[in-house]
């Protein structure tokens, strides 16, 4: 297969990524649906895969494929930002192999065996890191993680390191880092439950409304520089304000996550005045996206990465940003805390931040590590913009079945003179866990017709230079 | 962007207002970590407490339920639940202890984990424990 369409041969390393990528993003989805109907169907293959289970699966499987998809993401931008070849491409192929395969391991072990037996076989009493939620992998994964990311930073440090240091580069490396030192985080696992909790957000938070910022508004800035032609000067800025923003208010932010769990009651002022702040970077965000197609200095060709550039501006404000900022004060989320309210905004600040901003990248790099071209052609775009509406639409609608379960449940269950108990009020609202899980299937329609995409073939565009 | 704004103090905007950050969050969590002592009831994290957490842990309980709201929500909150079960160890485990095999047909239910008396025991107080930490009167109700 060709790949002279890209710069630096050694950017090819990106494509199995961005394929492992996609491949688990599917099984996250199904484990979705499966999850979905558990809600309203309670005993759906109960005893074999128990929710928990399938949750443990879902929310790994995201978390593992946008992983991959920053990898693949970095491994594709960074040599053409440094302007040299990869440090060691056959490292990235065997740090590859080696992150696929333990994944895939973890979650055969989640599915084949009960949870507390795959911590008794992988020796989770010697050093326990598991069971807490988002870090269930057993320890032995944990370290290979750590191991994959150590080799990983030292390729793309390097490659960074020695060549041209461009702004991009230098805070995608920096969110990269980042990411990878929170991670150790993971290990510390004390008997004292406040102090886990404390500890633990800082993986999780300062991981997604952190770090991930960084890597997120430099993969954004690479593909707005591509698409567009803006001058770099411009984008840099913007780059720097916007997570300059994410960092003055997502750090402090944290306290947000610190009500009700022990701490100091004084987070509750800290934490709801910074975390009121956190949709400022995403909100710039969508702006910097809008402003650089506007003022763009060429027609490209690949008009879906365009349109999910936009879109990743957009749906993060809205998931991240709005969606977070509507039961983030304290006093809203006395009764809103582990809500559905909490699910819907995880739901679409995931998808709206982290999904689309790796799909966004996979769009714009496939067409060229397959040798195809600078985009796809027409009838294969259209199919991809396709794809864009019916995911994104479907997944607005999810958020909104489960913000109107999750208002009900919090007036059922807490608010009203006579509360209920937890299960008498899932009744009340199980409506909209139908109407979710439609939308789930819709969603999950959009994502195959996402896949088709990459198939179909059709004459190619020409690259139309200097039109709009 | 207007030039009076150069790219030069947007990245010192954001080389200093990280650092600072930084270091207020450290100096925060060192002033939270010094109090916790009056509020996190660490003087009663017995040697089963200790066991209770990791048979918590093992058996993936945050899975499904949620503790001081953290986890999943596809069943009860966990916080104050050796309340909702008129502040009976005996009541949570034989609860547990009872759950069917193969569920309760068309509902949700919880699996039947095997757990020994020891580690029944050892859940029951670590849920007692943690229903007695300072969280600031959440969760609303005792319903959860």
């Amino acid at each position: 297969m060709s790949t002279a369409q890209l710069q630096y041969q050694s950017q090819s390393v990106a494509k199995p990524y961005f394929i492992a990528a996609i491949g688990l993003f599917v099984g996250q989805v199904l484990f979705g649906l499966i999850m979905g109907l558990q809600y309203v169907w309670g005993d759906f293959l109960f005893p074999e895969i128990p929710f928990n289970v399938a949750r443990m699966v879902h929310t790994n499987l995201l978390i593992v494929w946008l992983l991959f998809g920053f990898m693949g993401a970095a491994y594709y931008l960074v040599p053409e930002e440094a302007e040299r070849e990869l440090h060691s491409p056959k490292l990235a192929l065997a740090l590859f192999w080696i992150f696929l395969t333990a994944g895939v391991l973890t979650i055969i072990g989640y599915l084949a065996v009960p949870y507390a037996t795959l911590a008794k076989i992988t020796g989770n009493d010697i050093l326990p890191t598991m069971g807490r939620e988002f870090l269930e992998q057993p320890t032995i994964t944990k370290i290979g993680i750590v191991i994959v990311a150590l080799g990983f930073l030292y390729n793309i440090g390097l490659t960074v390191l020695s060549g041209r240091k461009t702004v991009i580069n230098v805070v995608l490396l920096t969110g990269l880092v980042g990411l990878a030192v929170m991670f150790l985080f993971s290990f510390y696992n004390p008997e004292n439950l406040v102090l886990d909790k404390y500890f633990w957000w800082w993986v999780v938070h300062l991981w997604v409304e952190g770090v991930w910022e960084l890597i997120l508004g430099a993969i954004l800035a690479f593909v707005l520089i591509k698409t567009t032609g803006v001058d770099r000067e411009v984008i840099d800025k913007w780059l720097y304000v916007i997570i300059a923003a994410a960092l003055i208010t997502g750090i402090i932010g944290t306290g947000h996550h610190y009500y009700w769990i022990g701490t100091p009651s004084y987070w509750q002022w800290l934490g709801g005045i910074f975390s009121a702040l956190e949709p400022i970077p995403f909100f710039m965000m969508t702006i910097f996206a809008f402003n650089m197609v506007f003022k763009r200095r060429k027609q490209h060709p690949n008009k879906a990465t365009v349109l999910w550039a936009m879109g990743t501006g957009v749906m993060a404000f809205l998931g991240a940003g709005v969606w977070g900022f509507m039961h983030t004060l304290a006093p809203v989320n006395y009764y809103t805390h582990g809500t559905q309210i909490t699910a819907a905004h995880g739901h679409m600040a995931f998808y709206g931040a982290y999904a689309m901003i790796v799909l966004t990248i996979i769009s714009y790099a496939m067409p060229k590590l397959r040798g195809i071209g600078t985009a796809m052609n027409d009838r294969a775009q259209i199919v991809e913009m396709w794809s864009f509406w019916l995911m994104t639409v479907a997944m607005v609608f999810i958020t909104l079945f489960l913000t109107a379960a999750g208002v009900l449940q919090v007036w059922l269950q807490r608010y009203q003179p006579n509360p209920m108990p937890f299960m008498a009020a899932q009744d009340q609202v199980a409506i909209f866990y139908w109407f979710r899980e439609l939308s789930g299937v819709v969603f999950t329609l959009g994502l195959l017709l996402y896949i088709l995409s990459f198939f179909i073939k059709g004459k190619q565009p020409a690259a139309q230079p200097t039109a709009a | 962007m207007p030039e009076i704004f150069t790219k030069t103090m947007a990245r010192n905007i954001y080389l200093g207002g990280s650092v600072f950050f930084v270091l207020a969050f450290l100096a925060l969590t060192f002033d939270t970590t010094a109090r916790l002592p009056e509020r996190d009831n660490r003087e009663n994290i017995t040697e089963q407490v200790a066991l209770g957490k990791q048979v918590w842990e093992e058996n993936n309980c945050i899975g499904c339920h949620t503790l001081y709201g953290e986890g999943a929500y596809f069943a009860p909150e966990l916080g104050n639940v050796y309340q909702r079960f008129g502040n009976s160890k005996e009541a949570l485990k034989g609860f547990i202890k009872s759950r069917p095999v193969d569920g309760i047909p068309g509902r949700r239910s919880m699996p039947q984990f095997n757990l020994s008396e020891e580690e029944l025991e050892a859940i029951a107080e670590f849920l007692k424990w943690s229903s007695e930490v300072n969280t600031e009167n959440w969760p609303p109700n005792i319903n959860g």
